[in-house]
């Protein structure tokens, strides 16, 4: 249990640890010589520049990445990866708690056994990097250097001493957690993302701050795990950007788990007394203090531009909205492109992962694909999963479109009954007077895979109507997208369709 | 009791309506016209429940419950009261910039439970103020003070000062942290708030307000019904008990093809399609046993229920179809149902009469009952007392169902017309000038 200073925290030197690192960073690594210039130069080998590296590298491109610390960056090494695994094992735990509910025993004793959790969680992390090891790297014919990446000039930059010259580069070096300015929180210590997978002993009482994705997953996962978890969060509901339902109905979900919920609540200073963190907290007029043995932030990211001396390249940012990129993502030197997390409002693998494809296609090969037509989908993996695709309806709403909304809630669903999984809904909104899918929100147990039909039909054009006509595997939740199809179909029937119901 | 669900529909409407209004003679303070927010001791006053009264006053007179001087000094009290009241905005006035602090004390009128001063419920305050203005005009001297003191509390308030340069109107405000951060969003029962903001002779809201709100409606197809969506039942209820929203339509409701009348009646079968379903196996829900609204509950944070594994919610929202939802219905949003969908609405109350006569007292529903938290004798848990939000709604919507009274009165006040047409509303009885509005 770190006692002082959080930041100490240091992942565990295990096998799987040492594996990792070997991966990711070998301790025997030499950077290769310069071979400029480069048709594309990499910074930070994240998501983003992986998937950038790999592409132009497979293209045919001589290609060089440079990172500074690990390969992977933050979704393999402390976040979508880690977290989905805690995630997981959380959800057993819970399950077994909740084993009446699906007509079984609860086991006698349940014990958390938050050490083989954790070593699970590193297990996981040090499998799913070989696939991004150096190794993979280097024989896809990509240079990788380690090292920090300073730019000399529109066209050249430098890796500690080594100088690499490029025709295009691309900017990729993420973001890394928002610290919010509460005094005491520093000296008290806290936890990030960042950080507490590194935790070898599960917090008696932990306190996140912050409600949005990061803040909800991890709350609701150390929750079930036994920590007394409070979460506070200084609006009026939980992810603030989703549907006013979605945020209530996981409210409740945390009420359930036994999470103590403060919305509406801010923290004002944090002090240390007899080895427990003591937070001030406001909520409108009401004050308290609550004792806790741990402090998660998860109030959003910054992007990490510091360094890069991002002047010299004559790129354009800001300290905290990163890189500014146009379109086609390419920054205000025409030479240089930024993806990811850098330069996103949507801070996601996924999305980072795209923006690195149009970087490529840009930058290498004269393409002119937009960002902003690709429709992108995302998952806040709480329990229930909360996805959305496309726009809200108050997105609509203000650019004038008309919405309709078709809503089917999960205990609509047999499947989900089934489950005891039927808390949630899907919901499709189309334009009025059309079955154009104009975006969708789904909250369900799996609503981050369901999700991906209505992307698809989004990307391809298929009108809500035309899903009606797809024949979805019975017993499934993903038939709650039928039936707001079928729900569409019988709103606004084509005419064939009802001249064909009138024949004989 | 046992007669009562077998009473002709008519006399069964007067005998509740009736009930109701008693609870106002029961609970008000004669010295200053304040009315409790519940039946129970000590209950302070809710702003709000007054706002009923001084509505309740003039469907007494209508129906010969009170004579119409007694009325007249029950509003007289009432209204002088909040001429002559704090409004420093001090954490022990009674309010601040013509708005007043949700919960009162019924003795001195200060505020209470560090309540919030409440933009809504100063609104159906105000509401019941105009209410007794509309029908109290004869050129006596009591019915013209009445009047010039409903013009002097509606022209006192500040609407553009709540609306704090945000899109919407603030929800609350408190002397110790200012505006609270709640605005409005989704459709509810703000729709008479905005609309008597928008009428405002003095400090009136800019239309864009309303048209920001209406920006946040969603408009949804379920389980086969398209409505304008809101979960709790009194959402669709508490603007209608004012406003008759027959065949006026704003833009958004053009464009829907429907009106909030309309809406409110869908939301009722919604309701009833719910229970139904019933999708968490709660005790008694079914076609008749229906009603999720805001109501008093069962709260796990009593002892007598420490046993109980189910969240319960206390006096919460609750609503349809993501919840909350813990068992508990509510009779009282059931029976205020009555001018949308009489056709349900007289079934199911007289089922619930005759079913949970325990939630049946004095004539009057509780708040709220739970049929699956039973107590030995196999009684449903039961809402102690009643509330007068519930009486006052109950009153209100069966007088609008009877001979639409509230309705004709409000059509013809200026105010109401003038909010509405600011906010786009066109057709229907708005057509019709003034007077003949109120027909």
């Amino acid at each position: 249990m770190p006692q002082r200073n959080d930041a100490s925290l240091v992942t565990p030197r295990d096998a799987y640890e040492c594996t990792r690192l070997a991966n990711l960073h070998p301790a025997s690594w030499n950077n290769p010589k310069p071979a400029g210039p480069y048709e594309l130069v990499i910074v930070g080998a994240g998501p983003a520049g992986l998937v950038a590296a790999e592409t132009a590298a497979a293209l045919g491109a001589k290609v060089a990445l440079i990172e500074r610390h690990l390969i992977g960056g933050t979704c393999l090494n402390t976040g979508c990866v880690p977290s989905k695994s805690i995630i997981r094992t959380s959800r057993l735990y819970a399950e077994m708690a909740d084993a009446t509910r699906y007509g079984a025993q609860i086991p006698d004793a349940i014990r958390v056994d938050f050490a083989a959790t954790m070593e699970r969680v590193r297990r996981i992390r040090t499998h799913l990097s070989g696939s991004e090891s150096i190794r993979r790297l280097a024989a896809a014919g990509v240079d990788v250097f380690f090292g920090h990446a300073r730019f000399v000039g529109v066209n050249a930059l430098m890796v500690d001493d080594a100088k690499l010259s490029f025709k295009k580069a691309l900017i990729a070096t993420g973001a890394r957690p928002h610290v919010p300015s509460i005094p005491g929180l520093k000296e008290a210590g806290f936890l990030t993302n960042e950080k507490i997978f590194d935790l070898t002993e599960l917090p008696r009482r932990l306190l996140v701050i912050g409600g949005g994705p990061i803040g909800c997953e991890l709350a609701q996962a150390f929750c079930r795990l036994g920590a007394q978890t409070t979460i506070v969060q200084d609006k009026p509901f939980f992810l603030p950007m989703e549907e006013r339902d979605a945020a209530q109905i996981l409210s409740d979900a945390f009420a359930r788990d036994g999470i103590e919920v403060r919305l509406n609540t801010k923290a004002l200073g944090v002090r240390v007394e007899a080895g427990q963190k003591l937070v001030d907290l406001i909520s409108d007029d009401y004050r308290n203090t609550i004792a806790v043995d741990a402090i998660l932030t998860g109030v959003g990211r910054a992007p990490n531009v510091e360094g890069l001396n991002l002047e010299a390249a004559g790129v354009d940012y800001e300290a905290g909205n990163g890189v500014r990129v146009d379109d086609f993502l390419r920054t205000s030197n025409p030479h240089i492109y930024a993806a990811g997390d850098i330069c996103l409002e949507h801070q996601y693998g996924h999305t980072a992962a795209a923006s690195a494809r149009i970087v490529v296609r840009n930058a290498l090969f004269r393409g002119r694909e937009r960002w902003s037509a690709l429709i992108i989908p995302w998952c806040t993996f709480t329990d229930p999963e909360i996805a959305h695709v496309g726009l809200y309806v108050r997105e609509a709403n203000r650019q004038g479109i008309p919405v309709k909304t078709f809503t089917i809630p999960m205990h609509d669903i047999d499947r989900a009954v089934a489950d005891s999984e039927e808390t949630g809904f899907v919901k499709i909104h189309v334009k009025e007077g059309t079955d154009r899918i104009l975006g969708a929100t789904i909250v369900a147990r799996h609503a981050g895979d369901m999700i991906n039909e209505i992307t698809l039909a989004m990307v391809a054009g298929i009108g809500l109507r035309t899903l009606a006509r797809v024949i979805h595997a019975y017993d499934t939740q993903a038939e709650a997208i039928v039936k707001a199809a079928h729900a569409c179909n019988r709103m606004h029937p084509k005419p064939t369709t009802k001249r064909q119901q009138l024949k004989p | 009791m046992t007669q009562i669900p077998l009473l002709e529909d008519e006399t069964l409407l007067d005998r509740l309506q009736h009930a109701a209004f008693d609870y106002f003679l029961h609970t008000v303070n004669p010295d200053n016209g304040l009315v409790a927010d519940t039946s129970r001791d000590d209950s302070p006053v809710s702003i709000a429940v007054v706002g009923f009264a001084l509505s309740a006053y003039t469907v007494a007179v209508e129906r010969g419950w009170m004579k119409r001087a007694a009325a007249i000094q029950r509003c007289l009290a009432a209204l002088r009261f909040f001429r002559d009241s704090d409004q420093s905005g001090s954490s022990t006035a009674t309010g601040f910039k013509g708005f007043y602090y949700h919960f009162l004390d019924i003795r001195t009128g200060a505020r209470v439970w560090r309540s919030e001063l409440s933009m809504v419920d100063t609104a159906l305050l105000i509401a019941g103020a105009l209410t007794a203005s509309s029908y109290f005009v004869a050129d006596s001297r009591d019915e013209i003070e009445l009047r010039e003191l409903v013009e002097f509390l509606y022209r006192r308030i500040d609407w553009r000062w709540a609306q704090d340069d945000a899109d919407t109107i603030r929800q609350g405000w408190k002397p110790e942290c200012g505006f609270l951060h709640y605005g409005w969003e989704g459709y509810s029962e703000a729709i008479l708030l905005y609309a008597l903001a928008l009428a405002s002779p003095t400090y009136p809201i800019a239309r864009d307000c309303y048209k920001a709100w209406t920006a946040t409606y969603q408009w949804e197809n379920l389980y086969g019904y398209e409505f304008l969506y809101a979960g709790p039942l009194f959402t669709h209820q508490f603007s209608h008990a004012w406003i008759d929203f027959r065949g006026i339509r704003d833009r958004f409701m053009r464009e829907k093809r429907s009106d909030y009348f309309e809406n409110s009646r869908r939301a009722v079968y919604i309701q009833r399609e719910y229970a139904m379903r019933n999708p968490h196996e709660f005790a008694g829900y079914d076609e008749n046993c229906w009603g999720l609204t805001a109501c008093d509950g069962p709260s796990d944070e009593r002892p007598d229920m420490s046993n109980e594994t189910r969240h319960l919610f206390g006096y919460a929202a609750r609503g349809v179809p993501y919840g909350p939802d813990d068992g508990t219905v509510s009779a009282p949003s059931v029976l205020a149902s009555l001018p949308f969908a009489p056709e349900l609405v007289l079934p199911a109350v007289r089922n619930l009469i005759a079913r949970y006569p325990e939630t049946f007292s004095e004539e009057c529903f509780a708040s709220g009952f739970n049929p699956t938290l039973v107590d030995k004798n196999g009684r449903a848990w039961v809402s102690a007392g009643h509330y007068g939000l519930d009486q006052g709604i109950v009153l209100m919507m069966i007088e609008n169902h009877r001979s639409q009274l509230i309705w004709r009165l409000m059509r013809a006040c200026p105010y109401i017309r003038n909010g509405l047409h600011r906010a786009g509303f066109r057709g229907g009885w708005m057509r019709r000038s003034t007077r003949d509005g109120a027909r």
